[in-house]
């Protein structure tokens, strides 16, 4: 009866974190999940496009065409295949042995000797693949690049000038090789974070809660904030770990910049998994059953990280309807303000935004949690 | 050409003003465009940094002061080979949009260039390039993302579902029950697996229908062919789950377990970045990962209406994994019900 609050708080983060040591999975998760994640995104995730496949069709060779094939099979971003037949490449085409295919009519040299004396232009047909929107783009502007390439050697060749009135030289700042890994690394720490403080939290809670030894808690003098402040401390810790190991491998392993400021990150971080942890508490005394709270925490926290953040898909291309969901999702945020960190530097211009939306976030729903948790037993 | 891309991002863009003559007509055609939209003019490269880093604008094009002068020269001939030169500055913060800007901004380039020489004396290029796109003619890359969707969420409830049947008897104490029952292993199997397949028909068909209706995805291949699918691939998908529910004690080691399952999954399977750009060893792995089969599948019968043969081929790998998995699934079963 003499145990003072400080005393109690500690035998409630020791027995929770207790729990989490003793149970391999919330390790795995903090752990081992990012490790796995930054070497699949180190090593294996890119959209970036390279040796796109592309089917070469010329219905009458000449040379013309065949300096065309060259100018490609010289390009990295191409492998380029010579088809007999426009029929096979449009086969080839729906099997997704092709990107794209690459045609020249019968008559295109004869066309081509025409335009060089000022006709109308030679048409190159390329037929793409739209399947996949986000890379027949960028195949798009490949082939386009191949092609002014192989303008202008022609018109070497050929003893010609070609008028050009305008180029675009284009410049592309925070992440000047354009790796892809460098924006997906925020992404990662936002998903991690995702499922340790809201996922992992919310079945912890409602644990107690299934198995009854709630009640038991809540019979000891043991005062509601002292019962959430022991539970959420061990989770916390376990997830800003997650976060820690994750930041240092993409550094130190992977070479993403981490342009800001290390105590910015930090403290952009706690604000989220405060806001995370809130969550998660709110699902379990929602739910009070393990199974329900992990299809809640999918849908309210993973699925939102890992869909609607914008480091997958960007925001700006998504119907309006679900962009303004993205707004009731800390992760957007989250993610917005990692990437300004890692790849941008401490644009407070973004950064500030997004901490008061999280904080919004947090308060909201914490204020939801103080007032649907039950004050004792019904 | 352009116009035909319909674009479906207004894209946010702004022009450094410095030349004070011919770029309107560019700018015009960059407003017009349906891609981007003018949201600023800015009069000092010092108010650039400042936009791109609040996310203002997603490029800024900076016209140089000498614009008009390279643009008649190079049209005239007389500073041959040096044609004006605009920037585009694009944020790489943000996926692989960047690239896809700079895309746009070349084609209203090079239709712009086409027509000042036509107008100025020049001469046109000798050959164009001419693209024709199948399967999504306007290039909706909502298309591509819903589709993909069914795979994964499907995997997602299913895996969890399942998962968690035998753990959360096993949690609750209900399992020692099942066991004096005269029920064989493979008959509480059954039992377990049948509730995922149901939820996992009933998620996938709701996706598809919002998918016709509401985003009008076109739908041209068959429906017993997809629905052939999506019942290998459910399975596939039980199987893995019925193996984690094994392995593990309690609910959360079995959530985590799916969970430490899916994301890699879902990363290497083709549903966010194509296959063909991972590195050899990485593409070889994903041929064990049931998702990769069933996203050319669904994306291959709704948009391209993929033939029966051409489904048979991304489904026998799908079919060989499922009963691989069931088969090391009733394996583990047996091993934890004696």
């Amino acid at each position: 009866m003499k145990a003072g609050p400080v005393l109690r708080l500690k035998g409630l983060v020791a027995k929770e974190w207790r729990q989490v040591v003793r149970d391999p999975s919330s390790i795995a998760i903090a752990f081992v999940m990012p490790m796995i994640l930054l070497f699949l995104f180190g090593y294996g995730v890119s959209l970036d496009a390279r040796n796109v496949k592309l089917a070469f069709v010329t219905e009458a060779p000449s040379q013309a065409a065949s300096r065309l094939a060259a100018s490609f099979e010289h390009s990295a971003f191409f492998d380029l295949s010579r088809v007999a037949t426009r029929q096979e490449a449009e086969a080839g085409l729906l099997a997704r042995e092709y990107r794209g295919v690459l045609v020249l009519a019968s008559d295109f040299d004869k066309r081509l000797a025409a335009a060089w004396e000022g006709r109308a232009a030679a048409p190159i047909q390329l037929i793409l693949d739209g399947t996949d929107a986000n890379t027949a783009r960028l195949v798009q502007g490949y082939v386009q690049g191949a092609w002014a390439k192989w303008l202008q050697l022609e018109a070497l060749t050929e003893g010609r000038r070609i008028d050009i009135a305008l180029t675009i030289e284009p410049r592309v700042w925070f992440n000047a090789e354009v790796r892809s890994r460098n924006f997906l690394v925020p992404g990662l720490i936002a998903i991690i974070m995702a499922l340790i403080g809201t996922l992992l939290t919310a079945l912890v809670v409602a644990r107690e809660w299934e198995r009854g030894t709630m009640e038991a808690l809540i019979t000891t003098p043991v005062t509601r904030l002292e019962l959430l402040v022991g539970k959420l401390t061990p989770y916390f810790l376990l997830g800003m770990g997650g976060m820690a190991l994750s930041v240092a491998m993409a550094v130190f392993v992977f070479e993403v910049p981490l342009r800001g400021s290390f105590l910015v990150l930090t403290g952009v971080s706690v604000v989220f998994m405060i806001s995370a942890l809130a969550l998660g508490l709110l699902i379990s005394t929602l739910a009070k059953n393990q199974f329900v709270a992990g299809q809640i925490a999918l849908v309210s926290a993973f699925l939102p990280a890992f869909m609607l953040s914008g480091f997958l898909f960007e925001i700006g291309n998504m119907p309006a309807v679900i962009q303004g969901l993205t707004y009731l999702f800390a992760a957007r945020y989250f993610v917005s303000a990692l990437q300004a960190l890692f790849l941008a530097g401490n644009a407070w211009s973004v950064i500030i935004p997004d901490l008061l939306a999280m904080a919004a976030l947090a308060a909201v729903l914490l204020l939801i949690t103080a007032k649907r948790t039950p004050k004792g037993l019904d | 050409m352009w116009r035909r891309i319909r674009a479906l991002v207004i894209k946010e863009f702004l022009a450094v003003w410095r030349d004070k003559r011919s770029r309107f007509v560019l700018i015009d055609d960059f407003g017009n465009s349906g891609a981007f939209e003018i949201v600023r003019h800015l009069r000092a490269s010092g108010e650039i940094k400042p936009v791109i880093d609040a996310k203002d604008a997603s490029v800024v094009m900076v016209i140089p002061e000498n614009f008009t002068r390279r643009l008649k020269g190079g049209s005239a001939g007389v500073e041959r080979g040096r044609p004006a030169v605009v920037q585009f500055i694009t944020d790489g913060r943000t996926s692989n949009s960047a690239q896809v800007l700079a895309g746009y901004a070349n084609t209203i380039l090079e239709r712009y260039n086409a027509e000042w020489l036509k107008r100025h004396g020049g001469k046109p290029v000798p050959a164009t390039v001419v693209v024709t796109r199948w399967f999504n003619p306007n290039l909706d890359s909502q298309w591509f993302i819903v589709l993909g969707l069914v795979a994964v969420l499907t995997l997602v409830v299913v895996l969890i579902v399942v998962a968690l049947s035998v753990a959360r008897e096993r949690e609750l104490g209900t399992f020692d029950q099942l066991l004096v029952t005269p029920m064989r292993p493979f008959e509480v199997m059954i039992g377990k697996t049948l509730p995922g397949l149901v939820i996992g028909l009933g998620e996938a068909t709701l996706i598809f229908a919002v998918a016709v209706l509401w985003f009008e995805i076109p739908f041209l291949g068959s429906v017993p062919l997809l629905y052939g699918a999506l019942v290998v691939y459910l399975l596939a998908v039980i199987g893995i789950g019925l193996m984690i529910s094994s392995l593990v004690r309690t609910q959360q080691q079995a959530i985590l377990g799916a969970f430490l399952f899916i994301v890699p999954a879902v990363i290497l399977s083709g549903f966010a970045s194509p296959v063909e750009n991972m590195p050899d060893w990485v593409q070889w792995l994903t041929h064990a990962n049931p998702i990769r089969y069933f996203l050319i599948i669904v994306r291959g019968i709704f948009l391209k209406g993929l033939p029966a043969d051409l489904v048979f081929e991304q489904l026998w790998p799908m079919a060989v994994i499922a009963a691989a998995n069931l088969g090391i699934a009733a394996a583990l079963f047996r091993r934890r019900l004696y």
